[in-house]
């Protein structure tokens, strides 16, 4: 549905997008994921047409986004929640919106219930409202056209866990009823929990994409938690047939897959009580594979 | 959810066919809400209202307790002053309240077209403009009816048809010129510091420079568009002061609208 082809943004000398190719599809959720300064923001407004683009381009449904008539409601944008008039009510931001794309003003409500605003939040003023309220604000007002398509920039970004969760509920039933997601975050658990594709970026390039599994499987970086009640004998075990083993809280860590764990397990007739795959190894990736664009150097091990 | 069908490259494709571009009309009656919306907006169209009947009081006090004689057009110049610095700055915080709060990065994603935008923001001004200059009309009727009967002097009207337009015309260059210059700033204090450098401390440049050198003084009349619009005040404007407004409009009018609006299309919404 969002087809971003060759994007390329320079400025100057800079080049905060560089070559950016990659594909949305109806239905699903894509976390475009990367450190601060990447290229997430800036190749998100140039999908827009808030920034042109130096080279390449992104359409839309087939459409480049200035010919998308009546934009809102095909396209739900929320670029940064902060931008929005400090001295308007919430309920005068949906309403600008809703009045804007033709809508009648029994949307507005629709969608401050949507988004758990009541009553007395919506009259309160924009600049009284927390981080997380502006974003369900701006989240209520993209969802305000009933677009097939939401363009997303750090909506996690203030909300509470609950709050987060919320949004996962939000957007999984979106994409299910063929709705197409793009939501940007420099957090991967963020990303991790809500999106079905991911596109990891960095220094304004792709560095990889794809689901979950294919991610950690390309990384090649398979590590397990591994908790039993003779812990000594499994770790011997498991050195025995040459993999690395280290203690990780009450139990260990193994740098290998679960089946090859739980094998030794059988083997020795060693109980487990725990047996699950490290959840650094998606993390560990993305560090790696944004190290180099990173303001701080990831020093762990390297100091030895 | 709108519909989707399959295009050639496996994507799907938007449905557009069911939705028509936004009317102008719809875009002027948002731009004209969202002036009035915020405290600042509405203190300024409040102050606008109550500035001007302030200042027709005074002078009305003035009138009554001197036993002045005054006219209708007395009143109607009255009136310029607090008109004449807020309309400008109307027209600049129609622009810059966008930028300011950023909100221009939402209006911008509603309405891709930032042309159609600027127009409907202009067109919105302007309405709002001509509101306050009618409501300055009525409150000088006001004034002037109140004059002949705490006076017992005989009312005065003197109005003819071009003084009404020069009128109009006088308040529509101001806010238009603040409309420019805050398209080109994009700020609103830039925007009300430059305005207020040009429209109060230039003239007396000009006038300076006109005293001193000769050749200016033949210029000057041409590239000052404040002393050009002063025949509009008087309500007498003959045939080289229209020259003298076009010529000096399209240098300090036309001029900043066009770089404004080049500006606002180009410009990165950040």
């Amino acid at each position: 549905m969002i087809k971003v082809e060759g994007l390329t943004k320079t400025y100057g000398a800079f080049t905060a997008v560089d070559d950016v190719d990659f594909v949305c599809q109806p239905g699903t959720v894509t976390g475009f994921l990367g450190p601060n300064g990447a290229g997430k923001t800036t190749t998100m407004r140039i999908m827009v047409g808030l920034t042109p683009a130096t080279r390449g381009q992104v359409t839309i449904g087939g459409l480049h986004y200035k010919d998308i008539p009546n934009p809102g409601r095909h396209v739900g944008v929320l670029l940064d929640a902060s931008a929005q008039h400090a001295g308007r009510t919430g309920r005068e931001v949906l309403t600008l919106g809703a009045r804007t794309m033709g809508l009648p003003d029994s949307r507005v409500d629709e969608m401050l219930a949507l988004v758990s605003l009541d009553e007395k939040e919506s009259r309160r003023r924009v600049r009284n409202y927390s981080l997380g309220m502006r974003q369900r604000l701006g989240i209520a007002h993209a969802l305000l056209g009933d677009p097939s398509v939401l363009i997303l920039d750090e909506p996690a970004n203030g909300l509470d866990p609950a709050g987060i969760r919320w949004m996962r509920g939000l957007l999984k039933g979106y994409a299910e009823r063929g709705g197409t997601v793009l939501l940007s975050s420099h957090l991967l658990h963020e990303v991790e929990i809500i999106a079905d594709e991911m596109i990891l970026i960095g220094r304004g390039r792709i560095v990889a994409q794809g689901d979950k599994k294919s991610l950690i499987a390309g990384a090649g970086t398979a590590a397990t938690f591994a908790t039993a009640l003779d812990n000594e004998g499994l770790a011997a075990g498991l050195k025995d047939k040459g993999f690395a083993v280290s203690a990780a809280g009450e139990g260990l860590r193994v740098e290998t897959e679960t089946v090859e764990v739980g094998r030794v397990a059988a083997e020795r007739g060693i109980v487990l009580t725990d047996l699950r795959p490290a959840d650094g190894g998606l993390e560990d990736l993305f560090l790696s594979l944004t190290a180099d664009t990173q303001r701080e150097a990831v020093t762990e091990g390297a100091q030895a | 959810m709108t519909s989707q069908t399959v295009g050639q490259a496996g994507l799907p494709t938007l449905d557009v066919s069911g939705t028509s571009t936004i009317p102008f009309s719809r875009l002027v009656r948002v731009e004209l809400r969202k002036m009035a919306d915020t405290r600042a907006g509405r203190w300024l169209l409040i102050s606008i209202a109550a500035v001007t009947a302030l200042v027709l009081v005074i002078q009305l006090w003035v009138v009554v307790a001197q036993d002045l004689v005054v006219s209708f057009t007395d009143f109607m110049i009255a009136m310029n002053t607090p008109m004449g610095v807020l309309l400008p700055v109307l027209g600049i915080m129609s622009i810059t309240s966008e930028w300011s709060q950023r909100t221009a990065m939402v209006s911008f994603s509603l309405e891709p077209s930032r042309m159609r935008l600027v127009a409907a923001k202009f067109v919105s001004t302007l309405l709002i403009a001509l509101a306050a200059v009618v409501v300055g009309l009525v409150l000088a009727v006001v004034a002037n009816l109140l004059y002949g009967a705490l006076t017992g002097n005989s009312v005065v009207w003197g109005l003819t048809a071009l003084r009404l337009f020069s009128y109009f015309l006088l308040h529509v260059f101001g806010m238009a010129t603040g409309f420019a210059f805050g398209m080109l700033f994009l700020n609103t204090a830039v925007g009300i510091v430059v305005y207020f450098v040009y429209s109060f401390v230039l003239p007396g440049l000009f006038q300076l420079g006109a005293s001193l050198l000769g050749w200016f003084a033949d210029l000057q009349p041409w590239i000052d568009f404040n002393a050009a619009q002063n025949p509009l005040v008087q309500g007498d404007a003959s045939g080289s002061d229209w020259a003298h407004l076009a010529v000096s409009g399209l240098l300090w009018l036309v001029l900043p609208l066009i770089v404004g609006t080049w500006r606002v299309l180009r410009a990165e919404v950040k």
